[in-house]
């Protein structure tokens, strides 16, 4: 693999790249409030289908001590105390919302690299003579314009110190474009950069960092590189080499919880159906080995195919579709299945394909599956299934009503039903749209 | 006229899907072309050449409306009060976000947090002007809680 790491003489002598990480400010919240405007600075919640849990908070409700992962039961007086909005996932509006703030992204630079639902990092080496804080601007003012998600841009020219920049823009910035660039004004900014903070960086690695005495972003850049290659692996070096201003971490080395991520551009441009196919089907295969890996699965697969926007004489087009399954899945026949079915449904015959990738969606620990022992679908086609639920009623009925029950069944606030607080399919179905009078 | 109108169209004024879209459970987002695949051919959107005139393709209804595709927006419009420019209960509304607003245009917009379509007005009295007699129009003051949300580039109106 690649990644060789220069002397510092080399480095000064070559033009180091130029990183933007875009991403949207609460990017679900912000989906719901551009249906419901007058949601804007209220708190507002969405839950996951699956358990209930906040998987988004506004900046109000994140105000009011809403902490990530917290069960709707635990907050509920929070929420009737103070009106927050509480919506349930609705990640076909989220999937469609972002397949059009990375189009719109994918207008302006041609390098561009989708790394979650909300976030993307652009290469702007291209851009180096123009001012770029006002380049990014302009950027962020047309996404707005067209999209109705705010975003936010931090400049740098490492992806680590672009998360860096990105977080100033977002909480310290009016404008929302931060540019780092200037060595003075990261030295002073890394110094007072929390570790915890630090892209890649988890909880362990933090407190081990802390025990050796490296606190800030400044002391782990200037430590001892071959301690911390041996303490924290290869990732932690290159994060290290990284804050020194030299670009080394390759996308899937520090992976996105919420979502998984397999794309690729075609070296040549593609015009037919099979080998975009092929390829798509590669991508939900690498997916779910990814799930199965982390013992996740997925609830929905997104497809997207898109044109070489910057080939001027080709006509244009872009379109992407989601699929969901019924019972969330990481099985890698089921994943590809979908993807075919829905490369199928957007192939358009006449352009000339330049990438294709797939994204799945609403990823959650393969134990967290009760609801679906209740669909008849899963009783039919697994008999192990019916002959749980044949054991659980035999014991019930031999030993008392409900000695076995689904945890998610026998709390005292009852079973909920998912999705019931799910805002309309404003852009995915035709009986959902928007009303205006 | 209300009656023959609303006699044309079933309760949830549903469009028909498309005979080449997979039912299902497969959300399409609204970019899908809806052209009839008899020939394959793509439509150069650089400058026009000589060749361009001897290049037929099925008419494609979705690309020629749809200008913008990641600013376009599809919505419903409600009640009556824009009945004089043609938009009528019930009818599709192709809203593009990338278009700023002129004077005269039929705008999607934010009236105290609440979403109205209306003519804008913003040369002489500045107002979000209905086309029906029997609405007020809404002013446009300097303290006014109004925002544009996008402006409506054609209305889609089901006879059958």
């Amino acid at each position: 693999m690649g990644g060789s790491i220069l002397c510092a003489a080399q480095i000064v002598m070559m033009e180091q790249p130029i990183y933007a990480l875009v991403d949207c400010n609460n990017f679900y919240a912000s989906c719901e409030r551009v249906f419901r405007p007058s949601l804007r600075d209220k708190p507002v919640i969405v839950l996951s289908n699956n358990d209930g849990c906040a998987i988004a908070r506004s900046n109000e409700a994140k105000a009011l001590g809403i902490a990530m992962g917290a069960p709707l039961h635990e907050i509920q007086d929070i929420v009737r105390q103070h009106n927050v909005a509480v919506f349930s996932s609705n990640y076909q509006l989220y999937g469609d919302m972002s397949a059009r703030v990375m189009e719109s992204l994918r207008h302006f630079c041609p390098d561009m690299e989708v790394y979650s639902i909300d976030e993307a990092f652009f290469r702007l080496d291209g851009f180096r003579d123009r001012d770029l804080t006002e380049f990014c601007s302009h950027i962020r003012q047309a996404v707005l314009q067209w999209t109705g998600i705010p975003i936010s841009i931090g400049i740098a020219h490492t992806k680590t110190l672009a998360k860096v920049a990105n977080h100033i823009a977002k909480k310290r910035t009016v404008t929302g474009v931060f540019e780092m660039l200037d060595p003075n004004l990261r030295t002073e900014l890394l110094k007072k950069w929390p570790v915890e903070e630090l892209w890649g960086v988890g909880r362990k690695w933090s407190v081990a960092l802390r025990m050796l005495g490296i606190g800030t972003a400044w002391q782990f850049k200037n430590a001892d590189i071959r301690m911390i290659r041996k303490r924290f692996s290869v990732v932690g070096e290159r994060i290290a080499r990284e804050l020194q201003g030299i670009s080394c971490l390759q996308l899937e080395e520090v992976k996105p919880k919420q979502q998984i991520i397999c794309s690729r551009s075609f070296g040549q441009l593609q015009k037919k159906i099979e080998p975009i196919e092929e390829a798509v089907s590669n991508f939900a295969a690498r997916g779910g080995e990814k799930l199965r890996s982390q013992k996740s699965v997925a609830q929905g697969i997104q497809v997207f195919v898109t044109t070489n926007r910057f080939r001027l004489q080709d006509a244009q087009y872009a379109n992407s579709a989601l699929i969901t399954f019924p019972i969330p899945t990481s099985d890698t026949a089921q994943l590809v299945k979908a993807a075919k079915k829905g490369l199928q449904a957007i192939f358009q015959a006449g352009y000339n394909y330049k990438k294709a990738g797939i994204m799945l969606m609403d990823i959650l620990p393969e134990t967290q599956q009760q609801g679906h022992l209740f669909l008849p679908s899963a009783l039919a086609s697994d008999p192990r299934r019916a002959a749980l639920m044949t054991a659980i009623d035999k014991t019930n009925a031999h030993m008392g009503k409900n000695t076995i029950f689904l945890a998610a069944q026998g709390t005292k606030l009852g079973w909920q039903p998912r999705s019931d607080q799910r805002s309309p399919r404003y852009t995915t179905q035709w009986t959902e749209l928007l009303r205006v009078h | 006229m209300e009656q023959v109108l609303k006699s044309n169209r079933d309760e949830s004024g549903r469009m028909q899907r498309p005979p080449n879209v997979l039912p299902g459970i497969i959300e399409i987002l609204g970019r899908l072309c809806t052209s009839l695949p008899l020939y394959s051919c793509g439509v150069s959107a650089g400058f026009p050449s000589p060749a361009d005139d001897h290049m037929e393709c099925t008419l494609d209804l979705h690309k020629h409306v749809v200008q913008h595709p990641q600013a376009t927006f599809f919505v419903r419009a409600a009640g009556d009060s824009m009945i004089g420019a043609g938009i009528f209960d019930g009818d599709i509304l192709v809203v593009d976000r990338s278009l700023a607003p002129k004077h005269g245009n039929v705008v999607i917009a934010l009236a105290e947090g609440h979403f109205t379509v209306k003519t804008l007005h913003i040369n002489g009295v500045k107002q979000l002007k209905p086309e029906n007699p029997n609405h007020a129009p809404i002013p446009i003051l300097d303290n006014s809680d109004i925002e544009i949300w996008g402006v409506v580039s054609y209305v889609l109106h089901r006879l059958l």
